[in-house]
């Protein structure tokens, strides 16, 4: 009964065979499947873009003053428990907002220093890859945008994000908000995922993001693709660095240091 | 001939009583018929009252328009703005377009939403316009 040694290898050896020459396999390997998944977005007019001169924000209020402009301009609420918190711009440390650049001697106030971290809106995002409702999308001008009519709140974005810019709403957001401080925004609903807009329902009354009006100058917003443009020149004048450059999403969020 | 009568007769007629409830106890008191209200100050201080279709057509399209809206606004042509057959210029969007006139929510959505048993999230995130009274 049952097969011997020989035989049982002699079936593995031509199923393995069989598999190989499947469909399946010949679609996974064809050459351009995997590079058409990592291709840049067809960019039209616009590029939005920020630069952050990390040299402007000193004190705690420097910072304080650009999250606190987010988040009354975005009703974003305010969760006591860590595990649950909302986040749309935020401080970081260092090390946790630029874990590849761990040289073992840095400047002891680049060390100690904090980062005003958001999406970075990159050219290339992840969380919209594996979006499976298209809820996140990346638009024409640059923006990462979120759908909330349409996000299912299934979190494959946020595992994708690696920068963390991504919240759930783990309970009705509107409970952790004392006020609308902004009556025209609206709120969140339990179950959706958001994050930083760019600010897009500013960008389309002709004035800046929220951060950046707030910044007195910290911050700077402009179109990357216009070769004259403010942020273009910031870039070629300064050196700059972006988070976790080598994971090559191309983000939009440049730190001057 | 039927055995234990006495209990089987009276659990049945409680069980008729119980399951008809509903029927009797509403009987002659017919739910009232929705009344939506469109007097609020903006639109008594406009000088034609009219929304941006005419009243049967926003009755029964008024959530394909608010999708629509929403698709082009959201993911669309990004286009905020729309203009009516006869050249006036709104905002696409339900609170800072609809809720600017229309800014009674409670006598005016809620009537017939309520009376039809609809009911449409819109509100879990949109802001509904404060009411006085």
């Amino acid at each position: 009964m049952g097969i011997n040694r020989r035989e049982f290898l002699r079936i593995a050896g031509i199923a393995s065979l069989w598999g190989l020459g499947g469909k399946t396999a010949f679609e996974i390997l064809k050459p351009g499947a995997l590079e058409a998944q990592t291709r840049a977005p067809l960019m039209k007019g616009k590029k939005w873009a920020m630069v952050i001169d990390t040299r402007k924000f000193k004190s705690p209020e420097d910072f304080q003053r650009c999250i606190e402009a987010c988040d009354k301009t975005h009703n974003v609420p305010k969760v006591a428990n860590i595990r649950q918190e909302i986040k749309w711009i935020w401080k970081e440390h260092y090390e946790n907002a630029f874990p590849d650049d761990q040289n073992q001697f840095l400047p002891e106030q680049m060390e100690h220093k904090s980062f005003l971290v958001l999406c970075n809106h990159c050219t290339n995002p992840p969380c919209v890859r594996v979006c499976p409702t298209q809820a996140t999308f990346k638009r024409e001008d640059g923006i990462v945008m979120m759908d909330y009519h349409r996000c299912i709140g299934c979190r494959f974005c946020m595992a994708g994000c690696p920068y963390g810019s991504r919240s759930f709403n783990f309970r009705d957001p509107r409970r952790f908000i004392k006020e609308v401080t902004n009556p025209d925004y609206p709120t969140r609903s339990k179950g959706v995922v958001e994050k930083c807009n760019f600010c897009e329902e500013r960008l389309a009354k002709g004035l800046v993001p929220a951060c950046v009006e707030a910044s007195k100058g910290g911050m700077i917003f402009g179109d990357l693709d216009n070769p004259n443009s403010e942020i273009r020149k910031l870039l070629k004048e300064n050196y700059s660095i972006r988070r976790k450059p080598s994971l090559g999403t191309q983000p939009n969020v440049y730190y001057l240091v | 001939m039927m055995y234990d009568e006495n209990k089987v007769i009276p659990i049945i007629i409680i069980f008729v009583v119980l399951v008809t409830f509903p029927l009797w106890y509403n009987l002659g008191k017919a739910a009232p018929k929705p009344d939506p209200k469109i007097d609020t100050p903006v639109i008594q201080a406009m000088p034609v009252k009219q929304c941006i279709e005419p009243k049967a057509a926003m009755k029964t399209t008024h959530m394909k328009i608010l999708d629509e809206w929403r698709m082009e606004v959201v993911r669309g042509d990004y286009t905020r703005q729309m203009t009516t057959a006869d050249g006036r210029v709104f905002e696409k969007s339900l609170q800072n377009g609809c809720m600017k006139c229309h800014s009674n929510k409670t006598k005016f959505c809620d009537q017939c939403h309520n009376y039809m048993e609809v009911t449409p999230f819109c509100w879990d995130c949109h802001n509904a316009p404060k009411e006085t009274n």
